[in-house]
């Protein structure tokens, strides 16, 4: 046995099934090794579409997962997708072929320091000297990945490491890293104070983030919100922890966010924040926000509590750990109906913007194409204006919101849906981008093709970009530059080119018609809807 | 406000660039870092003092903590710990001002430790307070070159006995 069959060994002792990546000669024994199990290998077209499809399959199964490029360029543009998985705190193990060990500072060829150039971007990373090591640091590192806040973890392995003989194959039983041991039960003393905080409050939320997905506790936070009525608002990394048109939902908050839910947050005397870090996006300024309130943070991550915003009661650990101790709690609440209420009819009512003639109107589109869709169906969206149209009127029920939402890497969705869709081919995933993101993805069709994937996939098109294209609108005078997209392509050819059906929606006449066709069937199909290059997002979080 | 960082390392490589990376890219202020193995060869001991807002100092140690290359933190103010700075200079001399060079030397508590035709070096140890004020001093005469490790620091015992 050689490292690479090591490396085979330890993904397969880690229940790993399918690994993203693309391979050169710095990553090819372990690819070799790969051959010798049972672990489906998927060659995307480009490296930081291997992270994005391990990030989509991660989000949906809950387990790490992997991606293998080779050394230098292999190397290097995997780290946005790296990055976009940190930014997201998304479980990732990505694996790196290396020059060899004693090469390595030579500057030989497709020779990069990725443990150095991606050091701000992983939660850890290793560079294996002794093949030896292999068992002990794989172990390591899903334990990393998985545990504590999640993140992606980096391996890098230089080739003549991969092809060294070990001795014994030595897998530890069980982890133990002096200089990590997280958080999982959150402090009963502080939890009792969450109590008394509940008790004597007139106006708690719960505001939940993309957390409550990642340890999955979001049937429990439902739970909780339910037993004790407790209106609930989510930022974009936290939507579905509830189904939208849920009576205690009151939507996304922040700047693209809604008006019932910001209301909620600016109106209510308790906050209970679980598994979000008050980003700048979610709330302007958080301090001012939250000034003469109790703020209740719930994370799993120490650092994040304190960070944005001055915390009145923080609880550190694993949010599905903390909820079960919190349901097992009898809180004696006032009557808080008023505030429910007050905050339901805001909600409810009816948006005044106006609906476009001549071209679709994203909004009516995105309502339609999520009722439409199957209850527990993915939608994933990309980054833009078509995000910000997704956020606010997708209609959520028992299915997944995927976007990336942290650091907004366009092209995220196309990979990442081919990711979920393999993480389970029986549930229907929808990925919605704008045509530069597409444009970013595009080649992933050709994976999507080769792994026999079933993926609906919109594209926006206004032939622009769409959210600069609006920030100029409105901060720069309209003085538009780098934004128009007038290259192409024909959506319908490119369909045709990779042997998939097309559909096109030009207006709103018989849109849920053309949306139920679009759903409808097997194969893939790829919908181009145009919208208006002067459509804006401001103000898109209507009502439900 | 000033604090400084004692903060235990695994001796691995690549652990110093990671620490002081964390602080490049938060923005954190780095006035000295100095670091050392320890008793243990496994463990080693960086000394850093940094300065910024009360909550800036919070983040640090939180951040720190969670490098999985750090093992433990203490955070202290200057006057919970005693801090040592040792520096050596190199001073170009003549007859006319040699006798000045001594005097501050004397009176700093600074030692002449190498001498040539025309140049001395001086070395002291002590708080980075009286080092800088020794440097101060002689920043009037012609200084050829200054080396200094950094403060060192450890908490006082009285504050780590029970």
């Amino acid at each position: 046995m050689n490292g690479a069959d090591a490396v085979a060994k330890c993904l397969e002792l880690e229940g790993v099934k399918t690994v993203y990546g693309y391979p050169g000669v710095a990553i090819c024994p372990v690819y070799d090794s790969l051959m010798e199990t049972g672990i489906h290998t998927v060659l995307v077209r480009s490296e930081a579409n291997a992270a994005h499809a391990a990030s989509g399959m991660a989000r949906i199964s809950g387990e790490a997962g992997v991606c293998i490029c080779t050394s230098g360029p292999g190397a290097t543009n995997l780290i946005t997708g790296i990055a976009t998985a940190y930014a997201d705190s998304i479980p990732l193990v990505c694996i790196t072929g290396q020059v060899k060990l004693d090469l390595i500072g030579g500057d030989v060829f497709q020779e990069a320091d990725i443990t150095g150039a991606a050091e701000s971007f992983v939660k850890y990373s290793y560079l294996v000297r002794k093949a030896s090591d292999i068992p002990r640091i794989f172990r390591e590192a899903f334990h990393i990945a998985t545990t504590g806040r999640r993140g992606p973890v980096l391996i890098d392995i230089p080739v003549d490491v991969q092809n060294t003989e070990i001795r014994k194959f030595e897998w530890p039983e069980e982890v133990n890293l002096r200089t990590y041991k997280p958080t999982f039960r959150g402090n009963p003393m502080q939890i009792r104070k969450v109590v008394h905080a509940l008790e004597t409050c007139e106006r708690p939320i719960l505001y939940t983030g993309g957390g409550v997905h990642l340890c999955k506790a979001a049937p429990l936070v439902r739970e909780f919100a339910e037993k004790y009525r407790i209106p609930v608002v989510s930022t974009m990394m936290g939507i579905g922890t509830m189904p939208s048109r849920h009576e205690l939902y009151m939507g996304m908050a922040g700047n693209n966010g809604n008006l019932a839910a910001n209301k909620a947050i600016h109106d209510s005397d308790v906050v209970i924040l679980v598994g979000a870090r008050l980003a700048d996006r979610a709330v302007n300024d958080p301090q001012k926000m939250l000034a003469h309130k109790t703020l209740i943070h719930i994370d799993v991550d120490p650092a994040e509590i304190g960070k944005n915003a001055a915390c009145d009661l923080p609880i550190v650990g694993d949010a599905r750990a903390i909820f079960e101790d919190m349901l097992k709690e009898e809180i004696t609440m006032k009557d808080i109906t008023p505030w429910s209420m007050a905050l339901r009819e805001i909600r409810q009512k009816k948006s005044r913007r106006v609906v476009p003639e001549r071209f679709t109107d994203p909004a009516v589109f995105v309502k339609t194409l999520s009722l439409a869709m199957d209850e527990n169906a993915v939608y994933v969206a990309d980054v833009g204006q078509n995000q910000i149209w997704s956020c606010a009127n997708v209609v959520m029920r028992e299915g997944r919101f995927l976007t990336s939402g942290g650091m907004g890497t366009m092209g995220y969705a196309l990979p990442a849906a081919i990711g979920a869709k393999m993480a389970d081919r029986s549930r229907q995933v929808v990925s919605v981008s704008g045509d530069g993101g597409f444009q970013m993805a595009m080649m992933e069709l050709a994976t999507m093709n080769q792994e026999d994937l079933d993926l609906r996939i919109v594209v926006f098109n206004n032939a622009a970009l769409g959210m600069v294209r609006e920030f100029q609108m409105f901060s720069l005078n309209r003085r538009y530059t780098m934004v128009d997209l007038n290259g192409g392509p024909d959506y319908e050819k490119l369909a045709d080119a990779y042997g998939i059906r097309y559909m096109r929606i030009d207006d709103n006449e018989g849109i849920e018609k053309k949306v139920q066709e679009f759903l409808s069937g097997t194969g893939s199909v790829l919908l181009e809807v145009t919208v208006d290059p002067d459509g804006v997002v401001r103000k898109a979080g209507g009502s439900k | 406000m000033k604090r400084i960082f004692s903060v235990l390392v695994e001796n691995r490589s690549g652990v110093l660039s990671k620490v002081s990376g964390l602080f490049a890219r938060r923005s954190f202020n780095i006035d000295s870092l100095a670091v050392g193995e320890t008793n243990d060869p496994d463990v080693s001991c960086m000394t850093i003092v940094s300065s910024g807002s009360k909550q800036t100092m919070e983040q640090i140690e939180k951040q720190l903590n969670k490098k999985l290359d750090v093992i433990k933190i203490k955070s202290f103010e200057n006057w919970q710990s005693i801090t040592r700075e040792l520096i050596l200079i190199k001073l170009r001399y003549n007859k006319s001002n040699r006798e000045e060079i001594l005097t501050i030397c004397t009176l700093a508590g600074a030692r002449v430790v190498d001498a040539g035709k025309r140049t001395m070096m001086v070395e002291m140890c002590d708080t980075p307070e009286k080092v800088q004020m020794l440097l101060d001093l002689l920043s009037g005469i012609s200084i050829a070159e200054v080396a200094r490790t950094g403060t060192l620091a450890l908490q006082r015992c009285v504050d780590t006995e029970h």
